[in-house]
């Protein structure tokens, strides 16, 4: 489980302080609403009503200088309409600004262009919507039922994907085993990033380019998907992702407001820059996770989970999200729901059902906060029928051995699922937790203990999306690296960080490699005229196929500076090695690689023959995936007098493999956690039965606070796996992944004398103490 | 479309400046676009996540609900004043070493706060700080490592103290 030997482990492992935070603990980040101060604000009216016919509108008189945009103006614009290849997938056109229908509270209709956000703001205010309202159709199950309104035509059903799987022996096994059917509904989430959406666009009247800074995780692809709308030459666009105040997802998707932004400028040939405020964010940005699940597991005598057959419904709100499309959430549930446990026989009927809300996009983790939920709480609910002790059930049904093949024909590669369980449960103390348990409840205090294993998909390439048939398959990394003729290290990434700290830990990847401080590395992201093309940050792939990208070009580098030092020094290329800025050969002669730089730049004539002009490699890296493995422990106090839940204690026992920084690793755990927990008790978006959304500030969609969230404790179990070159796996969605089961399971030992079983997300105070109440009513 | 514009003087990180405002225009905004602070940054514009918080005439205040004319007269400290020139303030240091920050998008917010905290008399329990620290939000760490930095600040700045449960 160490380092492998001979290799010396200088960078890697280290927690080396961010190279990012200098100038953010200064206030000198460089955020989009930064760059746009000055700019013409654009301001967008959005939709008031869920479902309607757009009648006319009516703009005020408008001052020189302002413009007032609608869909008429934007005809010419190609509506954004991602494509999947089966699931009987409906391609829906989503209009940049619409001209004849609306579809949910806050989609935009009009743009309103002035001087500054005031004056932008003013006009809006006086742009009036002439809309005939229609009936909406805003609840997942009723939009799924028979007889619901329909909210694209081409759909009739509202369902817009659909992925079906049974393998052949699970109806004989549902036959013949005890089933423990449950009922699970996860409620809709914001990712509510700190910093909101925006881009600032100007034209470049020399070069007749476009550039759009936006605070965004996919600058490339949200490049090609822009100039496709537009019509416009790609090349004639830029795209920068500065620093980004987050995104966990909804940065990744294209919006019709970058659309038009680019669309504006270009045509005005001016700067225009929209930046979003909260309320907008909150109505109109990319929800996720309004999920119902039927879950259905055939458990034998002994406890082992022979089958599961699920029934998934996901609301994918009124439009298809842009790469990924609306499979995302529910083909993701048919895909991965077994998590790490053995299941042979499986069965999923899973549909994406459309309606008149926000659309719906990844939020991390995508389904699999849900999908953990369903099992975690499953195997709680057959531990107590079947009369095995949780964690026992746990140890049967987890897989042992690998790699191991699932059901939907994923390969599990070596992991830790039982080992981290046991660490967490003597980490947890689970006897003298009982004992403390007890005693508190015969005062009348209400202690409970949750524990969550999961699994997350990590590092994944283009198979894994080419296996969803989506049109457009992510996946790769490419990574351009360069030494300067000073001797400085440039690399050129395609990923595209906002916040996991990719700067410093690439940097130490290229350090081990290269043998140069990690302060003389540049990694240069989120540009789009700088950087090779690649698919940005998310599903927990950056530090896996960027970092082994940057592993790999980095090597070739290495590679290359032995061959030039060989060559100066008159030594033999295999026995150079690299170490602090020196090229180094037995016997002490030695060279600085600044030396060798300028050399190979500047004095070409002796070494060009054996390396040519130039310091650059570049590598491109496109794995299959590997699987990283957590179990979480949430130790909780119930108030059952109000329903509040309050965290004592939280334990993270992970394994990620390799670790590049093992402080970064730990905050993203943590975050992840905090996510989690926010998902367990507090977030939810709530629409009413007409489609107005009822929660549009953070007074009532509610982040948690350092009040809600505990000291995280993380502990690490290290399986080095040869899935990634790094031996590293992702694990920036894992917290949010396994805590929400955690939460809920120790809520509901905590309620165990009230025999409370909660299956709904957020178990908010309300939830809570409804099920207590409902509990005392059934109850003699 | 010209709106009447006042002029609002103060003191900004210790330098007197001088601004000419619209009277709608927020602090926040003031400090941004016509003073060209743009460290203080706006995360909801509504008073609840606390990223705009800057910290005048000694107490810890939300720019975002504050308008620029009533900074007549007031001595404003900002993120940008923490620093002395190249050198990080302990607390600046103290979340940078113990990754308090991510994104970073919060921490200026965070770091006004607890700069106010810890400049009170009263010494800091972790309890203390819970509590002052929960009135602002962060997304990205799960708050395990701001409650880290901060408590190593005030150790090192003599403000610690054991909280009387622990």
């Amino acid at each position: 489980m160490a380092g492998l030997p001979d290799e010396p482990m200088n960078w890697i492992g280290r927690n080396i302080p961010r190279l990012e935070d200098p100038a953010l603990v200064r206030g000198e980040g460089r955020f989009v609403a930064d760059i746009a101060v000055g700019s013409r604000a654009v301001v967008f009216v959005r939709s008031p009503v869920a479902a309607g016919v757009i009648r006319g509108i009516e703009k005020p008189d408008l001052p020189r200088g302002v413009l007032v945009i609608t869909g008429g103006d934007v005809a010419a614009l190609k509506p954004i309409v991602p494509r999947l290849g089966r699931f009987n997938y409906v391609a829906i056109e989503q209009p940049i600004l619409p001209r004849d229908r609306v579809h949910y509270v806050g989609q935009p209709v009009v743009a309103v262009v002035a001087p500054t956000q005031r004056e932008a703001e003013d006009i809006a205010d006086a742009v009036f919507l002439d809309i005939e309202p229609e009936q909406a159709v805003v609840d997942l199950d009723s939009a799924a039922g028979p007889g619901a309104p329909v909210v694209h035509p081409m759909a009739p059903t509202n369902t817009i994907v659909e992925g079906r799987i049974r393998t052949p022996g699970l109806d004989a096994v549902l036959a013949e085993s005890t089933i423990v059917e449950i009922d699970v509904r996860s409620r809709r989430q914001n990712a509510s990033p700190m910093e909101t959406r925006g881009g600032a666009a100007s034209f470049d009247k020399a070069s007749g380019r476009v550039s759009l800074h936006a605070s965004v995780q996919m600058p490339h692809m949200l490049r090609t998907g822009i100039a496709d709308c537009i019509g416009m030459p790609e090349a004639d666009l830029r795209v920068v992702a500065p620093d980004v105040g987050g995104g966990f997802g909804q940065k990744m998707s294209l919006f019709p407001e970058y659309v038009l932004l680019v669309w504006l400028a270009r045509k005005y040939r001016t700067e225009v820059a929209w930046i979003e405020d909260r309320r907008e964010n909150l109505i109109a940005s990319a929800h996720s996770r309004d999920q119902h699940h039927i879950v259905r597991g055939a458990f034998d005598g002994q406890g082992v989970m022979r089958g599961l057959d699920v029934e998934i419904l996901a609301n994918i709100g009124a439009f298809s999200c842009y790469p990924t499309t609306c499979g995302v959430e529910p083909l993701m549930a048919l895909a991965e729901y077994a998590g790490p446990y053995k299941v042979a026989e499986y069965g999923t009927h899973a549909r994406g059902i459309t309606t008149n809300t926000a659309v719906m996009a990844p939020y991390r983790g995508v389904s699999r906060p849900v999908v953990s939920f369903a099992l975690e709480r499953l195997m709680e609910v057959a531990a107590k029928r079947l009369n095995i002790d949780p964690i026992e059930i746990r140890r049967r049904n987890l897989v042992t051995v690998f790699p191991h093949r699932t059901p939907t024909n994923m390969v599990l590669d070596e992991a830790s699922y039982l080992e981290t369980m046991e660490k967490a449960v003597e980490v947890a103390d689970l006897p003298g937790f009982r004992a403390r348990q007890q005693a508190a409840r015969e005062q009348g205090r209400y202690l409970g203990i949750g524990f969550s294993v999961i699994n997350e998909r990590t590092g994944y390439g283009t198979p894994a999306f080419a296996a969803r048939s989506m049109e457009i398959t992510p996946g790769y990394e490419r990574v351009e690296i360069c030494m300067t003729p000073s001797g400085e290290v440039e690399a050129r990434i395609g990923a595209s960080p906002h916040g996991q700290g990719l700067r410093t830990t690439l940097a130490q990847i290229i350090a081990e490699e290269v043998g140069v401080d990690v302060q003389r590395i540049r990694i240069i992201h989120g540009d789009t005229d700088r950087t090779p093309y690649g698919w940005g940050t998310f599903a927990s792939r950056s530090l896996v196929i960027a970092g082994g990208a940057s592993k790999l070009a980095a090597g070739k580098l290495a590679q290359k500076l032995k061959r030039a030092a060989a060559v100066l020094l008159q030594g033999e290329e295999s026995q150079v090695r690299l170490e602090a800025g020196m090229a180094l050969i037995p016997g002490g002669a030695s060279i600085s690689l600044d030396t060798i730089a300028r050399t190979v730049y500047h004095s070409a004539g002796p070494i060009s023959e054996k390396i040519g002009y130039d310091l650059n490699e570049a590598a491109t890296y496109d794995p299959e995936g590997t699987f990283s493995n957590a179990c979480h422990v949430a130790v909780v106090e119930v108030d059952a007098e109000t329903g509040n839940t309050r965290i004592l204690r939280y334990i993270v026992v992970e394994d990620a493999g390799r670790l590049i920084n093992p402080m970064i690793v730990d905050g993203q755990v943590q975050g992840g956690v905090a996510q989690g927990i926010g998902n367990a008790l507090l977030e939810e978006i709530i629409y009413d039965a007409d489609g107005n959304i009822l929660t549009g500030s953070f007074a009532d969609f509610i982040p948690p606070t350092m009040a809600e969230v505990p000291d995280i404790e993380v502990h690490h179990l290290a399986t080095l796996t040869g899935a990634t070159v790094l031996q590293a796996k992702g694990v920036g969605e894992g917290g949010s992944i396994a805590a929400p089961a955690a939460v809920i399971n120790a809520i509901c030992d905590a309620l165990q004398p009230f025999g409370v079983q909660l299956f709904e997300m957020p178990a908010t105070p309300q939830r809570v103490r409804a099920a207590i109440r409902a509990a005392q009513e059934t109850s003699p | 479309m010209s709106e009447p514009k006042v002029t609002v003087c103060c003191t900004v990180n210790g330098q007197k400046v001088e601004a000419d405002v619209v009277p709608r225009m927020s602090l926040a905004d003031m400090l941004r676009e016509e003073l060209h602070l743009t460290g203080t940054h706006l995360g909801c514009e509504h008073g609840v996540c606390g990223a705009c918080t800057i910290i005048v005439n000694g107490a810890p205040v939300r720019s975002c609900l504050m308008f620029g004319i009533q900074a007549e007269g007031a001595e404003i400290r900002t993120v940008e004043g923490l620093a002395d020139g190249d050198t990080l303030s302990p607390l600046q240091r103290a979340f940078w070493e113990k990754h308090g920050l991510q994104c970073g998008f919060c921490t200026p917010g965070f770091l006004m706060l607890a700069t106010w905290m810890l400049e009170q008399p009263e010494p800091v329990t972790e309890e203390r700080l819970r509590h002052v620290l929960s009135s602002n939000l962060c997304r990205c760490t799960g708050y395990t490592n701001i409650v880290r930095a901060v408590t190593a600040a005030a150790k090192e700045m003599g403000k610690w103290a054991e909280s009387a449960a622990a």
